[in-house]
C-alpha cells in the first residue's frame, strides 16, 4: 500500500480516481434492519468537482463516509485510486485517510484545546513528519488563507468563517488527490459561504483537486461542474449541473 | 508516529486538562508513597528486631531463681530469693550440648568518671558471658580468663555509659570508681541499641566476676548468683539440653518428685522466634496497606482514563478521520497513563523520602528507603499505568472512526 498516493501514471489517469459497485448500506437496530443505500453505481474521475444533493435523511453522509473509508459498506464494491478497499487493512485506511482524502466537516471538527497551527500540522505529525517540520508546513498553508496571524490561537479564538478556512488548510496539508466535504456551509452565512466555496473552485481549477461537496443549497451547487442527486438512498441523477434544474 | 511524538501528545493532552490530570496523579502519589514507606517501616522495625535478637544470643536458656507460676510469670521466693549458685553453674557446664554456660551477678551503682558520674547497672560476669552474646568491643578489648583469676579491677562498659562518664573522649586506659574503688576501663562495647524487653543494653558495665564478687556486689549467700544463662550447642539439642538442666538442676536443689521447681528456665529462641515472625506479618501487614492504597490509585487512573476516552470520543474519530492508526491512538492513550503514572510514582517516592526522614527524626526508629522498596514500587506504578490504562486506551483504538465521529 504505497502507491495510493502516487502521482498518477498518465494510463491511470484515465481510470476514474473512485468508482462504486452496488454498494449497500443498512443500519442494525435492535432487530429491525434499515437500509440506507439501496446500490450506489458512481464513477468520479480526477479533477472533476461534483455537488451531491438530497433530502435531509436521503443518506448523503452515509455516501460520503463510505468513500472516506470512515465506515465499510454493507455490500458492493469500492474502489479507490485503483484499490479495493475492502481489501484493505486498518493501518492501510489509515494511511489512505491521511494521504489521499481531506476532510471538510460541517462543524469544522478542530481540535477544541489545541491551537491552529497544530490542529494543521496533526495529518504530518500521522504522516511521520517531525514536530517542527509539520509546524513549519502548516504555518505555510495557514498563510496561504490569510490566517497566519492566528497561528497560535485556539479554534474558538476565531470565527466560524475562519475556522472552517483552518479545517480546509489542515485537508489540505498533505496534498492529497481527493477532499470530501459534507455540508461545508452549512454553518456559515452566505457571504463567508461564497468565500469558502471560491476558494474550492480555485483549488478544482488551478490544482486539478477532486472535489465531493455535499449541500443542500442550489447556489452552492451551482459551483460544482457535476450534480449527483440522492434519493431514499438511490442516485436519481447524475449529469451536468448546467442541465438539472435547479 | 513515532514514539517521541505520541509522548508529545499525551503530554499536551494532560496539558489541556491540568486538574484531571493532577487529581488522577494524586491517588498514585498517596498510594505510591504509602507502599514505599510502610515497606521502609516494616524493612527498617524488622532489622532492628533482628538485631537485638541477634545481640541476645542464640539457641540460648536463662535460668532464673523462683517457680514459674500457672499463669507463666515468676514468683520469686522469700525476700527476692537467691538459690541460683556458681555451684550450680559448673554443673551444667558438664552437660553434653551445652556450649556455654555464664552465671551473672548485677546491681545498679553510682559509677564515677573524672569528669561526672552516672547511675547504672554493673554487672560480674565470667569471658563465657562474651561468647554467648557474641559481643565485641568498638574500641580496647574484653577481659578473659586471666583477669578473673587474678581478681583484676578492670571494666568494659557500654556505649551510653562511655557517653556520659567521658564525652567524646576515648574511655580505654581510663579509670572509673565503682564503690569508690578504681577500675581501668579496658574495653567499650559496640552499640547494641535496646534489648526485646526494652532496656537499654549500652548503658551498662561489666567487670570480672571474682572482683565483683569480692569487691563490689556482696551477695547474701557466699556463691550465689542473680540468673545463669546456658548456650545450647545448636537449635536441634535446644530440647534435650533444657531437659538435662532441668534435672541437674532439681537434683542440685534436692527437690523432691511431687514438688515444684525452685527455679524457672526461660528460652529466649522461643521469644526470638516469635519477635521475627511479628516483624514479618508486620512488614506484610503495612505492604499490604500500602499495596490497597495503591491498587484504589490505580482504579481512579482507569476511571479517569475512561471518562478520558468517552470525553474525548469525537477528538479520536477526527484524529482517525486525519489518519492516526489504531495503534497511534493506543499508545496515545497508554503512554497518558503511563507518564501519569511515572510521574505520579516519581513524587510519591519523593513524598516517602519526606516521611522517612520525619519519622527518623521524630521517633527512635532508623528508617532508610531502600532502592529495591524504590524499584518496586516504580516497577508497580507503570505496571498499574499499563494494566489500568490498557482498557480504556483499547477502548479508544478500536472505535470505527464514523462511530467517534458522530459522537456528541
Ligand atoms: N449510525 C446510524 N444508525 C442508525 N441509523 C442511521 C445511522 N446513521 C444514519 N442513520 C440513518 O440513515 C439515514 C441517512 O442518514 P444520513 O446519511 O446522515 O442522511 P443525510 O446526510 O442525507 O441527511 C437517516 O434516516 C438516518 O437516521
Ligand atoms: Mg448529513
Amino acid at each position: 500500500m504505497t502507491s495510493v498516493t502516487s502521482v498518477a501514471a498518465p494510463v491511470l489517469a484515465a481510470a476514474p480516481l473512485l468508482k462504486l459497485r452496488g454498494v449497500r448500506k443498512s443500519y442494525v437496530t435492535g432487530d429491525i434492519e434499515t437500509p440506507v443505500l439501496k446500490g450506489i453505481d458512481l464513477e468520479i474521475g480526477r479533477g472533476e468537482f461534483v455537488a451531491i444533493m438530497g433530502q435531509s435523511g436521503s443518506g448523503k453522509s452515509t455516501l460520503m463516509n463510505i468513500l472516506g473509508c470512515l465506515d465499510t459498506p454493507t455490500s458492493g464494491e469500492y474502489s479507490l485510486d485503483g484499490h479495493e478497499v475492502a481489501t484493505l487493512r486498518d493501518d492501510d485506511l489509515a494511511r489512505v485517510r491521511n494521504r489521499t482524502i481531506g476532510f471538510v466537516f460541517q462543524g469544522f471538527n478542530l481540535l477544541k484545546r489545541m491551537p491552529l497551527i497544530d490542529n494543521v500540522a496533526l495529518p504530518l505529525l500521522y504522516a511521520g513528519l517531525d514536530r517542527a517540520q509539520s509546524r513549519t508546513r502548516a504555518q505555510v498553508r495557514l498563510e496561504q488563507t490569510g490566517l497566519g496571524p492566528y497561528a497560535f490561537r485556539l479554534p474558538n479564538q476565531i470565527s466560524g468563517g475562519q475556522q472552517q478556512r483552518v479545517a480546509i488548510s489542515r485537508a489540505l496539508v498533505n496534498d492529497p488527490p481527493l477532499i470530501l466535504a459534507d455540508e461545508p456551509t452549512g454553518n456559515l452565512d452566505t457571504q463567508t459561504s461564497v468565500e469558502i466555496l471560491n476558494l474550492f473552485t480555485e483549488l478544482n481549477r488551478s490544482q486539478g483537486i477532486t472535489l465531493l461537496v455535499v449541500t443542500h443549497e442550489p447556489d452552492v451547487a451551482r459551483h460544482a461542474n457535476r450534480l449527483v442527486r440522492l434519493k431514499d438512498g438511490l442516485v436519481t441523477y447524475d449529469g451536468p449541473v448546467e442541465d438539472a434544474h435547479l | 508516529m513515532n514514539f517521541t511524538q505520541i509522548a508529545l501528545e499525551a503530554f499536551r493532552a494532560m496539558g489541556m486538562n491540568k486538574l484531571r490530570t493532577s487529581l488522577t496523579m494524586l491517588g498514585i502519589i498517596i498510594g505510591v508513597g504509602a507502599v514505599v514507606m510502610m515497606l521502609a517501616i516494616g524493612e527498617s522495625v524488622r532489622t532492628d528486631i533482628n538485631q537485638r535478637i541477634a545481640s541476645m544470643g542464640s539457641n540460648l536458656f536463662i535460668i532464673f531463681p523462683g517457680s514459674q507460676t500457672s499463669s507463666g510469670g515468676v514468683r520469686v521466693g522469700r525476700g527476692g530469693m537467691q538459690n541460683l549458685t556458681e555451684g550450680d553453674a559448673q554443673a551444667l557446664q558438664r552437660l553434653e550440648n551445652v556450649d556455654y554456660v555464664a552465671p551473672v551477678i548485677q546491681r545498679g551503682f553510682q559509677v564515677q568518671s573524672g569528669f561526672s558520674n552516672w547511675n547504672t547497672m554493673v554487672y560480674g560476669v565470667t569471658p563465657e558471658f562474651f561468647s554467648i552474646k557474641a559481643w565485641d568491643t568498638s574500641s580496647g578489648s574484653l577481659f578473659g580468663e586471666m583477669e578473673i583469676r587474678s581478681i583484676s579491677r578492670v571494666a568494659v562498659i557500654g556505649q551510653s555509659v562511655a557517653t556520659n562518664l567521658f564525652g567524646d573522649f576515648d574511655p580505654v586506659g581510663q579509670t572509673i570508681r565503682i564503690q569508690n574503688r578504681p577500675f581501668e576501663v579496658i574495653g567499650v562495647l559496640a552499640d547494641k541499641g535496646s534489648d526485646l524487653g526494652g532496656s537499654d543494653q549500652d548503658d551498662s558495665i561489666y567487670i570480672p566476676m571474682s572482683t565483683a564478687r569480692q569487691q563490689v556486689i556482696r551477695q547474701w549467700f557466699p556463691g550465689s548468683v542473680n540468673y545463669i544463662m546456658v548456650q545450647a550447642q545448636s537449635a536441634r539439642t535446644m530440647a534435650d539440653v533444657k531437659y538435662d538442666l532441668t534435672q541437674t538442676m532439681r537434683v542440685r536443689h534436692r527437690i523432691r518428685e511431687d514438688q515444684e521447681d525452685d527455679f524457672t528456665v526461660r528460652d529466649l529462641s522461643a521469644i526470638a522466634e516469635a519477635a521475627a515472625g511479628i516483624a514479618t506479618g508486620l512488614t506484610l501487614l503495612l505492604g499490604a496497606i500500602g499495596s490497597i492504597s495503591l491498587l484504589v490509585g490505580g482504579i481512579g487512573i482507569m476511571n479517569i482514563m475512561l471518562v478520558s476516552v468517552t470525553e474525548r470520543t469525537r477528538e479520536i474519530g477526527i484524529r482517525m478521520a486525519l489518519g492516526a492508526r489504531r495503534s497511534d491512538v493506543l499508545f496515545q492513550f497508554l503512554t497518558e497513563a503511563i507518564v501519569i503514572c511515572v510521574c505520579g510514582g516519581a513524587a510519591g517516592v519523593a513524598l516517602a523520602y519526606l516521611g522517612t526522614v520525619a519519622i527518623s527524626k521524630f521517633s527512635p526508629l532508623q528508617v532508610g528507603m531502600s532502592a529495591f522498596g524504590i524499584v518496586l514500587a516504580f516497577g508497580f506504578s507503570a505496571a498499574i499505568g499499563i494494566f489500568f490504562g490498557f482498557y480504556p486506551a483499547k477502548r479508544a483504538s478500536s472505535l470505527k472512526p464514523v462511530d467517534a465521529l458522530r459522537y456528541e
